[in-house]
């Protein structure tokens, strides 16, 4: 994938609009932006930058100076945010992972709402656009190697049907990237991303007072914080920057690592008990966790983020320590 | 303290006796170790004081290893090229104590493991946490650009499961050293084990069997399970060996390369069967 030549400038400065006061300024849209990614985010640009969000959830707190559209990004109505004011930017994380919804709903509403957002920026003339997937992209596998580069197959459809849609959003973003050069095409792949109020997957998992280990696996794992994926996100929005970039926090730690930094005491399930007993656990509303996501207890899934921390100076403010602890914060 | 915990201290301890310079040695170790005490591959140094125990003891008391020409290894990243034998990887386990515990400054040695090594449950922990890697290219180019010390079997599985009838005769090497040695020029030292073949000497594979148990071979050797007889063993470090050339060149001009080092490792292995007085002492 492309890269670009970069001012090491670091998320501040991204595009800081020099338009005189009382003109309006070309503003920055963001979808999914009443989730709790998309407020950590609002917070940290409301400041800097005239902020556009478009979700069909309500922003509950949300900053004066942030135009809301609450609206769902399939429906025709999105389109006003676009055409309302001039955008110079859009950040697209209105992606959903809800392993509950079906997967008609899943595919429709990640897979239709970013065609659907990214043609509006064609449209309108929106010169940078930063599309959110995940490192989760590549999936964890005892082939791979221990840091992914972005140029490695994504693999994770093969065992977790789930995900299926995650990767039909990546691909579409990077075949986007190549049918619109004139615009600035980023897709950050973060690793799993933790934070006080996140309840994805790996967060909730950590929160477990006894979490499962499988017997015999502890793969290292890395994680980033909320806080850093904004300013990730914002060091995207740097002229210049465009591409592929795996996101990676503060570093690697083995999984019985972690949770006895959080004093989680795991329970250790042998690998051939833990997917049928997880299926039923699961089918029954007892479990939270789809079954597929022992893989990541099992196998490893780390990826390597140097291309984004020389492309873009991103370089997260978390300890290894902090991220970890963050998730039992309130 | 929990079970785990103890075995490991008291592994550590047991290291300690026998070679009390371990632990300064250690301290010297410029492993890249984060605030958890695990480096970006998931090697530990305190874990690995205590998983190389039992081997330290096979080394001094039970394989008795002689080594020669650890004087050769050149300082900084280096591929050691061996030959594979004996049905369990002890041969790679004596070449990594002898560089961990006799090298100036101390080598902590990376093998590349096969891909099917991550899914077995222990092992797959063990392993990653005394610093070895999974055998892909990637992660090789990765290490050698740190610096550090890989253990390449080319023969890989074919030459440890070979049959007692094959002994000391090296198999089909694969190239994928030598692509990585001349990418990121690096010296190629070959090592020579002479010993291993006898301690556990195959007579046949049982194919349906190792199929059974997804195993690469399933030989039936002496002690039945494939464990080790007290066989003595003779590690000879060779001069280093350096390549010029380009990674994609022709197949042709890598084999011959290939060829070179397997020339050279096929006779000090020859020179080693020749040299020693008894297989088992």
């Amino acid at each position: 994938m492309g890269r670009g030549k970069t001012a090491k400038t670091g998320g501040e400065a991204a595009g800081r609009s020099e338009a005189a006061a009382g003109e309006v300024r070309d503003g920055v849209a963001i979808t999914g932006v009443s989730g709790n990614l998309g407020r950590s985010l609002a917070k940290l640009l409301h400041g800097q930058e005239r902020l556009v969000g478009i979700d069909r959830r309500p922003f509950r707190g949300k900053p004066k100076d942030l135009e809301m559209h609450e609206v769902d990004i399939r429906r025709n109505k999105a389109e006003n945010a676009f055409r309302k004011g001039r955008l110079k930017a859009l950040i697209h994380m209105g992606i959903m992972h809800d392993p509950r919804m079906s997967a008609e709903d899943h595919h429709s509403f990640n897979v239709v709402g970013t065609t659907r957002v990214l043609d509006y920026c064609v449209r309108y003339g929106v010169k940078k656009v930063v599309v959110l997937s995940s490192a989760n992209v590549y999936g964890p596998s005892p082939d791979n190697s221990n840091f992914l580069t972005e140029d490695s197959p994504l693999m994770a459809s093969q065992r977790f049907s789930d995900v299926r849609d995650l990767i039909a959003v990546d691909m579409y973003a990077q075949s986007f990237f190549y049918r619109h050069p004139e615009i600035e095409t980023v897709v950050l792949r973060p690793v799993h991303i933790v934070g006080p109020h996140i309840k994805n997957a790996p967060s909730n998992y950590l929160r477990l007072p006894r979490p499962w280990m499988l017997l015999g696996f502890d793969p290292m794992i890395q994680l980033i914080h909320v806080e850093d994926v904004c300013l990730a996100l914002a060091a995207a929005l740097t002229p210049g920057v465009r591409g592929v970039y795996n996101v990676v926090g503060p570093g690697e730690v083995p999984l019985s690592t972690a949770l006895r930094e959080l004093s989680h005491p795991p329970v250790l399930v042998p690998h051939f008990l833990a997917r049928p007993l997880l299926r039923q656990l699961y089918a029954f509303h007892i479990a939270g966790f789809p079954p597929p996501e022992l893989d990541h207890l099992q196998w490893g899934c780390t990826v390597d983020g140097s291309r984004f921390v020389q492309d873009a100076g991103f370089a997260p403010r978390r300890t290894l320590k902090e991220t970890l602890h963050s998730v039992l914060a309130e | 303290m929990p079970l785990s915990e103890r075995l490991v201290s008291a592994l550590r301890g047991w290291t300690l006796s026998m070679e009390p310079e371990v632990g300064e040695r250690l301290s010297r170790l410029a492993a890249a170790q984060n605030e958890f005490g695990v480096d970006p591959f998931g090697l530990n140094l305190d874990f690995t004081v205590a998983a190389i125990a039992p081997l330290v003891w096979l080394y001094k008391h039970y394989f008795r290893v002689e080594v020669e020409g650890l004087d050769r290894v050149p300082e900084g990243r280096l591929l050691l090229i061996a030959n594979h034998s004996g049905q369990l990887p002890f041969d790679g386990a004596m070449i990594g104590v002898a560089l961990f515990l006799h090298t100036e400054p101390p080598r902590v040695v990376r093998s590349m493991v096969e891909k099917w090594v991550p899914a077995l449950p222990f092992v797959s922990t063990i392993f990653a946490r005394a610093g070895q890697v999974v055998g892909t290219p990637e992660n090789c180019r990765r290490l050698l650009a740190a610096g550090e010390t890989i253990l390449v079997f080319p023969e890989g599985v074919r030459g440890i499961s070979k049959l007692y009838r094959d002994r000391y005769q090296l198999q089909e090497f694969g190239h994928g050293f030598m692509r990585l040695a001349l990418e990121t020029d690096t010296p190629i030292v070959p090592v020579a084990v002479v010993g291993a073949e006898e301690q556990a000497p195959a007579f046949f594979n049982v194919k349906p069997l190792a199929d059974l148990f997804r195993m690469p071979a399933f030989p039936i050797t002496p002690t039945i399970l494939p464990l080790p007889l007290p066989a003595k063993y003779h590690l000879r470090f060779g001069e280093p060996m350096r390549f010029v050339g380009r990674p994609d060149d022709e197949e042709e001009d890598l084999e011959r390369k290939v060829k070179a080092v397997k020339a050279e490792l096929q006779g000090m292995i020859h020179a080693g069967v020749q040299a020693r007085r008894h297989a088992y002492w």
